[in-house]
This record gives structure tokens, C-alpha cells and sequence, in this order.
């Protein structure tokens, strides 16, 4: 079963990063294909395991500042900024639909 | 001293005696580096903040005043922590240029120790490789390459192609890491192990690489790939220097919540003489499709050496090994996708110069700044975590996860103390074959053996054991008990005696430090 354009549009969207040729699709046909694989196992009765560290109490520590006050240093490293702002773009405006769009999917 | 020598036996002794100086030292290693520049291990080399650092060390030798075992020992730094100051690129176009602002964890203890920082390793891009050979600044040569050993057996095609088409990787992701302590530029390096990454450039390259139970080692300030399964890896010369390094960097750290708060004690490893006591573990699935008959025979004599020195050696049983690269798939692909969120452009990093909305911002950086490995695993990632297939893909990895893990639980708790595996399934392969192979497939082909570690977040160490028919090194792994380093840096160490890996012979090393080939000494100094 190969994936749809629709949901190959919706990961696009989602993730933020595009397939760029059919090589970048086919690679994801591939790798489904390579973890349908799963199905052969059988998990009948198992928990899923989130983190070999599950039998242990995560460390919390008191809700005390030890540190900060480094706005400087952050800022060093964005492009643009304003004052002790990172400036982005507008927002609130969606990406343009697909046969807006360049991408390698408006031809399929 | 010789730069062969192990910290603990030797270069400390001789950095307290006054034979020879962190500056001394410093400066070799930095001669090296140019002069093997061609291995491309480096991505970044710190001159002038290593000579100074080396000066503030000598400093305190002077003054009777050494900070420990490793004041003014030159160690690299993979490219994927955090150094304050100091580029951090990852090897991707999106952080070419990212100044870290702060140190990583185990950066700021090795720098407290007074460790010369030298530079920063050159790695797969974002540590997803098994090659080192996808990062924007090319690929890392394995220095046995260039060693009188490989040269001798390869046959020469013709003179002049011979060297340049005829390289070998270092394996990956960490391969600036192992060809940089390979060939005597640092005493040690970091690397990172969230499939294999340190073990296999380790295994080819001929250097111990030590994977620590996951929880053992900070990862703050190592940018995150799995976060249930990166660590910090460790790269030396020999298993005693594992210790040290060890030594300096385990134990909690309040910065990364995973790290477990149990007190952990430095140790110096014991000189086992006795193995009768020992039960090791020889998993019968490990004997994987493509393991070549070479591994295979070191494997079964080295399974023959415990026994004959009177330990106890079973073949044991992990049944879902051949799924842990799917699951492994899975999970990775699906915490890469979240982990490469936070790289959007606004706040650092690369930034494109599409102003329409901040999605295509986003959208236009992480096309301009990823390769595509990286954009092939937060797409497939993205997949596995739509919520028409969450339960299918991603939490049934997850449960799968739990079975592999039991496995493990299984066997040592019958009785067996250390499993011994092969770590690659062959020797290192010439540059030109291996990248015929995509990305996913050889990442899915090597890291069949060192994986599965990683899912139940035990502590696994390659140790080189012996020269292939092409000259190349091979390792074998033994994976131990979580939280049990000790036991199983002790049980490698009585290996590497025993096995008595020989030295790399390079042109290079030899010009700079006369004294190193005056004794046909093996790798392992204790």
C-alpha cells in the first residue's frame, strides 16, 4: 500500500520539512515497509517501555532559581532580534496550499 | 613519555616527575592533528585555548598542585556537545556557525579536571550514520588506512590510485572521535552511543569504546538524537583509561533529571588473574546473516581463551535480538522527529531568508539546514506518530522495546555475569563500497550487533582484539550488568591483556615521536 498525497501533504506540513524528490518518498515507503516488520512479534500482554529507568523515582529538585539572567548569551546566537526579542515572521498564516506550493508533491 | 602511553601508568607519572610537560604534550598532539589532517577527524581545532589550558595545567605541576590523573591530558570532543565559546555544528548546514553558550555536562568536568581541550570531532550529520561519511564537512578517514599494516596486505592496483581511492571508513557516527585517539591525537575522546555510534568506529578503528549504562552519564549538553537512548560514549587507548574517564564523569548531575541519583565511586580496576568464578554468555543470535567467517572464528576463540582459563562459558538466548533494529527503527525515527523540532531558525542556527510567514520560515531553514538523513527520519518519524498509526508503529515498538530488555534481565539472571559478541560484522569497509549503500540500510546492517544495548540501556564496551586478513582492526563487545562497569571494564581489561592488540603503524606518528615504535609494546600497558 503506498502512501496517499494527502497524508504525504499532512507529514510535509507537520514536520515542517519537505520530501524534496521521489527519492525522499520512496525513502519513506521503505522505512514503513521496514517497520511493518513489527507486526511479526507478538506483544500480547506487554506494557510498552518508556524508559529503562521506569522502576526509579526521577530527581526533582527544589523550586529554588540557581541561575539565569543570561539573556545576552542567548540572543548572541539569533539572526534577527529587537531589544531582548527573537523577531519572527507574521504568524498565523498557513502554508500555502499544495498547488500553491513548491514542492516535488504538486507533481504526483 | 610516548603518545601510546596509558594516562594512569604512564603520562601521569611522567606529567608529575617533569618528563614531560602539558605543553609538551599539548603541541604534539596539535602537530599531529595538522600533519593527519588529511584523516579529516577534526572539525574544529582550538589552538590557542588548548596551549593556554596546557599552560595553566603546567602551572599547577609546578606548584606540586595537579588536579588529578587528568590535568593536561589532551582529549577531542565530538562535535554534538556543547563547548562554551567553541563552534558546535553537529557537522549540518543548520548549526554551521553556533556558538555554544554554555558547556556540556561532561565537557565542564573534564575541563575541571584540567584536561586540555584540543577540538571538536567530526561525526555523521546529527550523529545518524554508521560511516561518519554524511556530515557536511566530508567524510573521516580511518587512520589504519594509512598504516604499514593495511598497506602491506592491500594489493596495489597502481601506485598512485592506490592511496587516495583505496581508504577505509571509520565507522560512525563517532569516527573523528576513534580516528583522532586512533591515531594519537588525544589520550581519549568523547563520543556519543545511541545505537553503536562508539563501539563501532571503535571496533574499526582499534580503540576501546565504552557505551555506560544509560542514567550513568550526564547528557546535558549533548544535543539529544533518543533521548531514552543516547549516552555519552568514551574513547581511549586502553580499558584502563575507559576507567578514568569514567572516573571523572559519571554520577548525577541535578541538569539532567535522567541521570540516577545513586552515589558513584571512581575505581581502579583489580588485575584479574582468576576468570573461574566468571560465567560469560555467548548469545546465539548474535551470530547474525552477514557476520563474516573472520569475526566469527575471533568470536569462537575468544569464547575458547574463558574457557581454557577455566571460566564458565554458555551459549545463552536472546529470541527478539532480530527485531531490535525494526523497534530501534521506530523509536528512533519517532523521538528524532520531535528532537529536531527545536531547530526552527529564530533562536539559533541556521535561519533562511524566506520572510512570508513563520511556518515557511521554518519550513524554508529546515530544507536549507538538514541533509537528507536527517529529513528522511523526522518525515518517517512524523509518520509513525500520526495518530492513525501511534498504536501500530510507535507503541507497539515500545512494547517490543520491553521484550528485548526482558531478554537481557532473563540471561543474567540465570547466572550469567557478561555476554561476549562480535561488535561489527566485518572489518572496516573502503569508502567507495560503502556509500553505494544508502544511509537507513547500512545504519539497519551495522548496527545489528550494538543496538540492542541501547534498548535495555546496558553498559557495552568494544575492545580491539585483533588485525583482519586486510589488516584492519576488529573488535569484540562484551555487554554487562546495568550500573556494573566496574565488572565489565574489569573482565575487558583481562581480555585486552590477553589478546595483546598490536599498535597501529603510521608514517606520521612515527616522524613526531621517535620513541614510540622503540618497543614493539601492545596497546594495553598494564
Amino acid at each position: 500500500q503506498k502512501v496517499s498525497v494527502e497524508v504525504l501533504e499532512h507529514l510535509e506540513h507537520l514536520a515542517l520539512v519537505d520530501f524534496r524528490d521521489l527519492e525522499g518518498v520512496e525513502r519513506l515507503q521503505k522505512a514503513i515497509q521496514f517497520a511493518d516488520q513489527l507486526q511479526e512479534v507478538s506483544t500480547d500482554g506487554v506494557e510498552p517501555m518508556d524508559s529503562v529507568l521506569e522502576d526509579r523515582c526521577l530527581y526533582l529538585r527544589e523550586d529554588d532559581v540557581t541561575e539565569g539572567n543570561c539573556t545576552k548569551e542567548l540572543l548572541e546566537n539569533a539572526r534577527e532580534k529587537v531589544e531582548e526579542y527573537f523577531v519572527a515572521p507574521p504568524g498565523n498564516i498557513p502554508l500555502p496550499k499544495l498547488e500553491e506550493r513548491e514542492t516535488f508533491l504538486q507533481g504526483s | 613519555a610516548a603518545l601510546n602511553d596509558g594516562l594512569r601508568s604512564q603520562v601521569s607519572a611522567a606529567l608529575k616527575e617533569g618528563r614531560v610537560t602539558p605543553t609538551e604534550l599539548c603541541q604534539r598532539c596539535l602537530a599531529l592533528i595538522k600533519s593527519t589532517k588529511f584523516l579529516n577527524a577534526y572539525i574544529t581545532v582550538v589552538e590557542e585555548s588548548a596551549l593556554k589550558q596546557a599552560e595553566e595545567s603546567e602551572e599547577r605541576y609546578k606548584r606540586g598542585q595537579p588536579l588529578g590523573i587528568l590535568d593536561g591530558i589532551p582529549i577531542a570532543v565530538k562535535d554534538n556537545f556543547n563547548t562554551a565559546g567553541i563552534e558546535t555544528t553537529c557537522a549540518s548546514n543548520m548549526l554551521k556557525g553556533y556558538i555554544s553558550p554554555y558547556n556540556a555536562t561532561v565537557v565542564q568536568k573534564l575541563l575541571d579536571q584540567g584536561a586540555v581541550l584540543l577540538g571538536k570531532t567530526n561525526l555523521d550529520e546529527f550523529a545518524m550514520g554508521s560511516g561518519s561519511t554524511d556530515g557536511v564537512f566530508g567524510p573521516v578517514r580511518n587512520p589504519w588506512s594509512y598504516s604499514k599494516q593495511y598497506k602491506e596486505k592491500s594489493v596495489p592496483k597502481s601506485h598512485s590510485e592506490d592511496e587516495e581511492s583505496n581508504w577505509v571508513i571509520t565507522g560512525g557516527s563517532s569516527g573523528g572521535s576513534a580516528a583522532a585517539v586512533s591515531s594519537f591525537t588525544c589520550f581519549a575522546a568523547l563520543g556519543s552511543d545511541t545505537g553503536g555510534s562508539t563501539r563501532n568506529p571503535a571496533a574499526h578503528c582499534g580503540v576501546v569504546g565504552l557505551k555506560p549504562t544509560y542514567g550513568l552519564i550526564s547528557r546535558h549538553g549533548l544535543i539529544p538524537l533518543v533521548n531514552s537512548m543516547d549516552v555519552p560514549g568514551i574513547l581511549t587507548r586502553c580499558v584502563d583509561d575507559a576507567a578514568v574517564l569514567l572516573g571523572s564523569l559519571a554520577g548525577h548531575d541535578p541538569k539532567d533529571s535522567t541521570t540516577i541519583q545513586d552515589d558513584f565511586k571512581p575505581f581502579e580496576l583489580p588485575n584479574l588473574t582468576d576468570v573461574s568464578k566468571l560465567s560469560i554468555g555467548i548469545p546465539k543470535e548474535y551470530h547474525a546473516p552477514g557476520l563474516s567467517s573472520e569475526i566469527l572464528a575471533l568470536w569462537s576463540k575468544a569464547a575458547d581463551l574463558f574457557k581454557n582459563a577455566g571460566a564458565k562459558v554458555v551459549e545463552v538466548s536472546l529470541p527478539h535480538t532480530r527485531y531490535s533494529i525494526v523497534c530501534y527503527h521506530v523509536l528512533c525515527t519517532a523521538e528524532v522527529a520531535s528532537n529536531m523540532a527545536r531547530f526552527d531558525g529564530l533562536e539559533y542556527g541556521h535561519r533562511s531568508g524566506m520572510k512570508d510567514s513563520t511556518e515557511s520560515m521554518y519550513a524554508a531553514t529546515r530544507r536549507e539546514g538538514f541533509n537528507d538523513v536527517v529529513r528522511g527520519r523526522i518525515l518517517s518519524g512524523n509518520y509513525f506518530l500520526l495518530k492513525q498509526n501511534y498504536e501500530k508503529y510507535f507503541v507497539k515498538a515500545q512494547k517490543v522495546r520491553r521484550l528485548i530488555a526482558n531478554d537481557f534481565v532473563k540471561v543474567f539472571r540465570s547466572g550469567v555475569d557478561i555476554l561476549l559478541t562480535p561488535t561489527t560484522l566485518s572489518d572496516a569497509a573502503p569508502y567507495t563500497e560503502f556509500i553505494q549503500e544508502d544511509n537507513r540500510t547500512r545504519s539497519a546492517q551495522d548496527d545489528i550487533l550494538t543496538q540492542a544495548a541501547n534498548m535495555a540501556g546496558l553498559p557495552a564496551i568494544n575492545v580491539p582484539t585483533a588485525l583482519s586478513e586486510r589488516g584492519l582492526p576488529v573488535g569484540l563487545q562484551f555487554i554487562g550488568r546495568s550500573f556494573q562497569e566496574k565488572q565489565l571494564l574489569t573482565v575487558a581489561k583481562w581480555f585486552e591483556k590477553q589478546v595483546q592488540f598490536p599498535m597501529i603503524q603510521l608514517e606520521e606518528v612515527k616522524r613526531h615521536d621517535s620513541d614510540v615504535f622503540q618497543h614493539q609494546k601492545s596497546a594495553s600497558f598494564s
